[in-house]
C-alpha cells in the first residue's frame, strides 16, 4: 500500500448523518406544535431502542462499539421510523418496528452499508403487516382533538396503555385513510374533502409538517448531502401518475396536491428514497428509481388496501437497485460517447 | 485574453500550501562529497552502466547507456571516481533498493566539452535520436523518456502542450521555474515545436500562479498561447489538462498523441533546452523541499544528490518530524530511507509532521454516497470497484473501468467514511497484473509440456519404424543375396548414382509435404530422422535397383 492521498478532506459518515438529523428538525417540531408532545416520545424511545439494539448486535458480531455506534446510521434509521409511525402508539410497537429495522434489515445483513433495503422502511412494512390498527391511529391535530396532551400524557399513554383517556380523543385517522374509506363508500369528492381533517390542501397539520420536511430536504439539498435527483423524480413520479389518475376518475382518486403533501410522500421523496445505501447510485439509475417509487406509491395509494405507499414503493424499488444501476453506468472519461452493445460473459 | 476553457467532472480543492515555497528563488546546493545515480530513474528498461569501479569520471559524462527503445542515458553529476556499482537505497514505495553508480567526487567539478546542437539546421528526426543520449525523461513525475514522445511516429501533431499545471498541494519547483526561466524554457518549447512541426502550442497554467502566468507570458513570442487554467486538483493530470485546453478526450487505453496532441512538462522544456542549445545532458532538475523543515524553498539539485543532504541544505527537519513523502501528497510515497538519492522523478520532498498530515481515521463502512464518484475526473464509479476489488472479484472491478483510474486520490480525499479507496485500487491493478503474469508463465509451461510429450511419442515411433525398416532390409538382403551378389561391384558407379538420386527426391518430397510437428526440432532428433531418411533412401534404391538386374 503506497498511502497516498495524505490528506483527507472534512468529509465525515457521522457528520451526514447528523446533518439529515438536523434537516429533520424543521418538521419535527411543527410535528410536536400541530400534534402534540407524542412526537417527543416516539423519537425518544425508538433512538433509545436503535441504540440498544446496535450496541447488542455489534457486541454479538464483535465489532468495537464506539466507531461504529458514532457514525449516527442507527440513530437516523430511528428517526425517519419515529416520523413515519403514528405516535401515541404503544411502546412494544416502537421496540419491535426498531428491531426489525436495525436487526434484520441493517446489522444481519452485513451492518452499514450493506443493507439492500431501506431499515426503517422494513420496520414499517413490518408494523403494519402485523399490527394494522395500531397504525392508523394517528394523533388528531391539537386544534382539532378533544383532548390536549401534556407530554407526562404522553408517556403515559405509550408505556401505560390507552387507560385513562379514550383514544379517541386524541387519536384520528390520516387523510389518505379517510379518503380511501370514504371514496369506498361511495362518499363524493367535495363531501369528504369538507371533513375537518383536511386542512387547506392534504390534511390539516400534515401539509404543514410535509412543508417543513420540504424545506429540510432543500436544505439537505444546498448542503449537497443529496442530489436533485431522486426527489425530483419521486414527487414528479407521483405527481404525474396521481395527476392523470385523478384526471381520468376524480371521484376515486385524490389530486396531486393531496398525495404530495399527505403520508409520507415528502419524507420519502427528500429523507427516505435517498439513503445513499439502498437508493440507486448513477444519476440515470436515480432518476429512473425515484420516479418509478413515485409511480407506485400513486398506484399503491390508489388500488391497494394500505393507505399509504411510501414504504412499499421504496422497498420494491431497492430490490431493483443493483439491476438499475448495472444498465445505467455512465461514461467513462475517454470512453466512446455510444456505448457498445453490453457482451454479457 | 483567454481562449475558452472546457471543465473537467471531478476534481477537489485540497489546501494549497504553496506559499510555504514559492516565495523564495530556487537555491543551488554546495557540491557534495558523494552522488548515488541510479540506473532506472525513467519508465522502460533500466539505463546499462557504461563506467566501472575505479574509473574516473567528468561532469555530464555518460556512466548509464540507453537500454532498449523505451530508455534513456544517466549521466554523472560531477567529476570524481566510480567507487561502487551496486544496489543501493532509491526513492521507490517498494523501499526496494535497485542498481546505482556510486561517484565520489573529486571537487573539481570538471565537466566533459559540451557539444551545443544547432538544431534549427538538424533535421527533427535527428534531433531526437540525439536525445536519446541526453537522458531526457519528463521531469513531471512520470519520467516517460523525452525522445519517443519527441518522435510520434507515424502520427500527425497539431498541438503542443506545455503543462505548467502543478496542481498538487505543496509542490512549486515548476512555478519557480517558470518565474524565474521563462526565456530558456521558452526556447525548449520551440525545440519541441521544431522536432514535432505542430503549428499550435498552448502553455496551461494554475490561476494560482500569478507570477508565473506573468513571466510567461512577457516570454512568449507570438503564437504561443499561455493559459491560465482554474486551479481544481487533478487539473494537472495529462489528460484532465488536455481536456481543459482543448476539449479533447484521450481516448481510453491510448495517448495523447492518438488525438494529435503532445502533453510536455515545463521542466522538461527547460531540460531540452539546456540539452539542446547548452550540450548539457539532463544532469540536475529542480527540486521543492517543504513541510515540516526549516528552510523550505526550491533548489537546483544534481541527480543522485542522497536526500538527507538536500534536508540539511534546507536547514534540516524541525524537531517533530513524523516521516517525508516524496511528491505531492495527494499522489507521493513515503520515503523508506534518507539514503535514497535525487532521481529525475523527485519533484518535491515534503517533511511530515503530525498537525500537518494527521494520522488517518479508522475506515468505516461504504455508504455508497456517490461523493468518490462526484469527485472522479475519470467519471468512474469508485465505489462499485471498491466493493469488487475488497471481495477480490477482480474481473468485476475490471469491467466498472478499473484501468482508466489514474490514481489521484480524489475518491480517497472525499470519501466520508475514510476509505483508502486509491489503495484497494492499486491493490486490484497490481494482482491483475499478476494473475495476467502468471497466466502467462502457464500458457508457455504448457506449449512446452505439450511439445515434450509428442517428441517422446514420436521417437517412440521412429524407434518402431526403424526396427520395422531394419527387419524388412534384413529380409530383402536375404531374398537378393542369391542373384544381387555377383553383379555387385562392376556398376557401383552407376549405383552411386541412382543412390544419389533417390536421396534427393526424398529429401524434395520432404521438403514439399514437411509436416508442422516436425518444424524446429532439437538438432539430435533432427539428426536422428536425417538418418532414417537416408536407410530408408537406400532401401528404396536397393528394390528399385534389383528388378533392373533382372
Amino acid at each position: 500500500m503506497i498511502g497516498s492521498p495524505y490528506i483527507l478532506g472534512r468529509n465525515s459518515t457521522s457528520a451526514i448523518m447528523l446533518k439529515v438529523m438536523l434537516a429533520l428538525i424543521p418538521g419535527i417540531v411543527a410535528h410536536a406544535w400541530l400534534f402534540g408532545p407524542g412526537i417527543w416520545v416516539s423519537l425518544l424511545l425508538c433512538s433509545a431502542f436503535a441504540i440498544g439494539f446496535e450496541a447488542l448486535l455489534l457486541l454479538l458480531r464483535g465489532l468495537p462499539l464506539k466507531p461504529f455506534l458514532s457514525d449516527n446510521s442507527a440513530l437516523l434509521t430511528a428517526w425517519l421510523l419515529a416520523l413515519s409511525l403514528p405516535t401515541l402508539a404503544p411502546w412494544w410497537l416502537y421496540a419491535i418496528g426498531i428491531g426489525i429495522a436495525i436487526v434484520v434489515a441493517k446489522q444481519l445483513y452485513g451492518g452499514l452499508g450493506q443493507n439492500l433495503f431501506n431499515p426503517a422502511m422494513v420496520g414499517y412494512a413490518a408494523l403494519i403487516v402485523s399490527f394494522p390498527v395500531y397504525m392508523t391511529q394517528w394523533a388528531a391535530p391539537v386544534a382539532l382533538a378533544d383532548h390536549a396532551l401534556t407530554l407526562w400524557d404522553a408517556f403515559d399513554v405509550v408505556f401505560a396503555g390507552q387507560s385513562s383517556i379514550s383514544a379517541d380523543a386524541y387519536t384520528s385517522a390520516t387523510v389518505l385513510d379517510t379518503w380511501k374509506t370514504q371514496v369506498r363508500l361511495n362518499t363524493p369528492a367535495e363531501s369528504i374533502l369538507n371533513q375537518p381533517i383536511f386542512g387547506w390542501a392534504a390534511g390539516r397539520g400534515h401539509e404543514i409538517v410535509a412543508l417543513m420536511y420540504l424545506a429540510g430536504g432543500l436544505l439537505l439539498l444546498s448542503l449537497k448531502l443529496i442530489t436533485w435527483h431522486i426527489p425530483l423524480a419521486f414527487l414528479l413520479g407521483l405527481t404525474a401518475t396521481a395527476g392523470v389518475l385523478h384526471l381520468i376518475d376524480p371521484t376515486q382518486h385524490a389530486s396531486p396536491l393531496l398525495h404530495l403533501l399527505s403520508g409520507g410522500a415528502m419524507l420519502g421523496a427528500f429523507f427516505i428514497a435517498t439513503d445513499p445505501v439502498s437508493a440507486a447510485s448513477t444519476p440515470r439509475g436515480k432518476l429512473i428509481y425515484a420516479g418509478l417509487a413515485g409511480f407506485l406509491i400513486a398506484i399503491i395509494r390508489g388500488f391497494g388496501s394500505f393507505p399509504d405507499g411510501v414504504a412499499f414503493a421504496v422497498l420494491l424499488m431497492n430490490m431493483c437497485v443493483p439491476f438499475i444501476d448495472d444498465y445505467t453506468q455512465p461514461r467513462v472519461f475517454g470512453h466512446p460517447r455510444k456505448r457498445p452493445k453490453p457482451s454479457k460473459p | 485574453m483567454n481562449p475558452k476553457l472546457f471543465t473537467f467532472n471531478g476534481g477537489v480543492h485540497p489546501a494549497g500550501h504553496k506559499t510555504e515555497s514559492c516565495t523564495t528563488p530556487i537555491r543551488s546546493m554546495p557540491l557534495l562529497p558523494k552522488y548515488v545515480v541510479p540506473m532506472r530513474q525513467h519508465i522502460g528498461e533500466p539505463a546499462r552502466p557504461v563506467v566501472a569501479v575505479g574509473d574516473r569520471v567528468l561532469r555530464g559524462q555518460m556512466i548509464g547507456a540507453a537500454e532498449g527503445y523505451v530508455s534513456t542515458a544517466v549521466h554523472a553529476p560531477t567529476s570524481g571516481r566510480v567507487v561502487a556499482i551496486e544496489a543501493s537505497a532509491v526513492p521507490h514505495p517498494s523501499g526496494l533498493f535497485d542498481l546505482a553508480v556510486v561517484i565520489e567526487a573529486d571537487g573539481e567539478d570538471q565537466a566533459i566539452a559540451f557539444q551545443p546542437i544547432d538544431w534549427r539546421s538538424l533535421d527533427p528526426s535527428a534531433l531526437r535520436n540525439r536525445m536519446r543520449d541526453m537522458g531526457l525523461a519528463g521531469l513531471g513525475g512520470a519520467v516517460f523518456p523525452s525522445y519517443i514522445k519527441l518522435n510520434p511516429g507515424g502520427q500527425k501533431i497539431h498541438t503542443l502542450i506545455l503543462n505548467g499545471a502543478e496542481c498538487e498541494p505543496w509542490i512549486t519547483c515548476d512555478d519557480r521555474l517558470m518565474r524565474e526561466r521563462a526565456p530558456e524554457m521558452l526556447r525548449g518549447i520551440e525545440i519541441m515545436q521544431h522536432a514535432l512541426g505542430c503549428s499550435k502550442v498552448i502553455i496551461g497554467i494554475e490561476d494560482n500562479k500569478p507570477e508565473a502566468l506573468t513571466a510567461m507570458r512577457a516570454a512568449a513570442p507570438v503564437g504561443i498561447e499561455v493559459v491560465a487554467v482554474p486551479s481544481l486538483y487533478p487539473g494537472g493530470g495529462g489528460k484532465q489538462l488536455t481536456y481543459t485546453l482543448t476539449g479533447v478526450e484521450t481516448p481510453t487505453g491510448g495517448r495523447s498523441t492518438d488525438v494529435g496532441i503532445q502533453v510536455f512538462n515545463v521542466g522538461t522544456a527547460y531540460s531540452l533546452y539546456r540539452a539542446v542549445e547548452l550540450g548539457e545532458p539532463l544532469i540536475s532538475r529542480i527540486v521543492t523541499v517543504t513541510g515540516h523543515i526549516a528552510q523550505p524553498g526550491n533548489f537546483e539539485v544534481r541527480i543522485g544528490t542522497p536526500l538527507t543532504d538536500l534536508i540539511a541544505a534546507a536547514g534540516g527537519m524541525l524537531p517533530g518530524a513524523s516521516g517525508e513523502i516524496v511528491g505531492g501528497p495527494m499522489m507521493g510515497f513515503d520515503l523508506m530511507d534518507l539514503a535514497a538519492p535525487v532521481t529525475k522523478a523527485v519533484n518535491c520532498l515534503i517533511i511530515k509532521n503530525p498537525a500537518l498530515f494527521p494520522p488517518k481515521p479508522i475506515e468505516l463502512s461504504c455508504i455508497r454516497c456517490g461523493e468518490c464518484a462526484r469527485a472522479c475526473p475519470a467519471d468512474l464509479q469508485p465505489f462499485e470497484m471498491y466493493w469488487y476489488s475488497r471481495a477480490k472479484n477482480f474481473g468485476h472491478a475490471q469491467s466498472y473501468n478499473l484501468f482508466d483510474c489514474i490514481e489521484c486520490g480524489c475518491c480517497s480525499y472525499v470519501c466520508p467514511s475514510h476509505i483508502p479507496l486509491v489503495d484497494y485500487f492499486r491493490f486490484a491493478k497490481s494482482e491483475i497484473w499478476e494473475r495476467e503474469r502468471e497466466k502467462r508463465a502457464a500458457d508457455l509451461a504448457r506449449i512446452r509440456h505439450e511439445f515434450k510429450t509428442f517428441r517422446l511419442e514420436r521417437e517412440k515411433q521412429e524407434k518402431a519404424e526403424k526396427f520395422a525398416k531394419a527387419a524388412e532390409k534384413s529380409k530383402a538382403a536375404a531374398a537378393g543375396a542369391t542373384d544381387a551378389a555377383a553383379p555387385a561391384d562392376p556398376d557401383a558407379e552407376r549405383k552411386k548414382a541412382i543412390l544419389q538420386a533417390a536421396l534427393e527426391r526424398a529429401q524434395k518430397a520432404k521438403a514439399q509435404v514437411a509436416p508442422q510437428n516436425t518444424e524446429n526440432l532439437p538438432p539430435r532428433v533432427q539428426k536422428e530422422i536425417d538418418a532414417i531418411e537416408a536407410r530408408r533412401a537406400t532401401v528404396e534404391a536397393k528394390t528399385e535397383s534389383t528388378p533392373n538386374h533382372e
